[in-house]
């Protein structure tokens, strides 16, 4: 055992114990947690992996973008976050032996490729410039140029839809106007105070305007 | 023994345990949120793969930059995926998939 070896059984323990963490918490935060530290797992392997650029893009984009937009969500919904209510039985046992079934079904391809013989293989010696961001961008601006324009036009699409998608129509949110907390977030006042006290029309705000 | 993380094997093995989990979160689970990171989980368990089966190749770097145009990919998907939650959380004041059975409201 070298320092190589450590590295790598503590980052895939550590990527492991994340995604276990991710899929069997009760709470979302502590999923969200789970999926950080799977992230980070997976950053430091690909750094054994000769593939520095990777593991930089992986922590700021999963570990600082991805990560924080799920937190945003989770701490939006509040307590509605959480799992709640019964589930039907039946969907419950359909669930559970769809997920069995995979499990089942992973299982026996990692016992048929392990007896398929064979030897394991060997990463050799990689090259001094292999994944270094010089070489990945000299790849990217110039063979891979028109997927890479592509990647910014589907970011700047994915934006606006995301923007259009989470504020809803106006006339939607105008019909929706209750005293339940979830309505009181996204339709209502926002400070309880306020709940009385009716936002100014245009002619209230006009004749204040004329008036100073 | 110099055996752990030298050999393509490993990886492609904890790469199918990640996708394995990510999958049965998905399956299992009926929070929204929870199914959305079950999928950031199986596309960072193959994005291991391609990593590692490019540092077997290592004459190019294709498989990394395939990891790149993949995150980025799902980056999008988890803002526009985020956007949906919302959207429908606002509709059934839940986040619970099994309440999505209607196409309209």
């Amino acid at each position: 055992m070298n320092v190589g070896n450590v590295f790598f059984a503590l980052a895939s323990i550590v990527a492991l114990a994340g995604a276990f963490m991710t899929i069997a918490s009760r709470s979302p935060i502590r999923s969200a947690v789970g999926l950080l530290i799977t992230i980070i797992g997976i950053a430091a392997l690909f750094l054994k992996l000769d593939a520095q650029f990777l593991a930089a893009i992986q922590l700021i984009v999963y570990a600082g973008a991805v990560v924080v937009l799920f937190v945003f969500v989770i701490m939006l919904l509040g307590p509605d976050a959480r799992d709640s209510g019964g589930s039907v039985a039946r969907a419950r046992v359909a669930r559970y032996g769809a997920g069995g079934f995979f499990v089942l079904l992973a299982l026996a391809a990692a016992h048929v490729v392990s007896h398929a013989g064979g030897n394991p293989t060997r990463f050799g010696i990689a090259r001094p410039e292999h994944g270094s961001v010089e070489a990945i961008g000299q790849l990217l601006f110039q063979n891979e140029i028109i997927p890479f324009e592509l990647t910014t036009a589907l970011l700047i699409v994915a934006v606006v839809g995301a923007i259009a998608v989470a504020r809803g129509r106006p006339h939607v949110r105008r019909e929706r106007k209750g005293a339940g907390p979830s309505e009181r977030m996204f339709h209502g006042p926002l400070m309880a105070r306020d709940a009385q006290r009716p936002l100014p029309t245009k002619a209230a705000k006009a004749a204040k305007a004329g008036g100073i | 023994m110099n055996m752990f993380g030298n050999y393509v094997e490993h990886y492609i093995a904890l790469s199918g345990a990640l996708f394995t989990l990510g999958c049965v979160g998905f399956l299992v689970r009926r929070n929204v949120l929870v199914q959305l990171m079950s999928i950031e989980l199986m596309l960072n368990a193959v994005n291991l793969t391609l990593v590692a089966y490019n540092r077997l190749h290592t004459g190019d770097m294709n498989g990394q930059v395939f990891a790149f145009f993949i995150i980025a990919v799902a980056a999008a998907e988890a803002a526009v995926g985020l956007a949906i939650v919302l959207a429908f959380y606002r509709l059934k004041s839940s986040v619970q998939s099994d309440e999505a059975d209607q196409l309209r409201h």
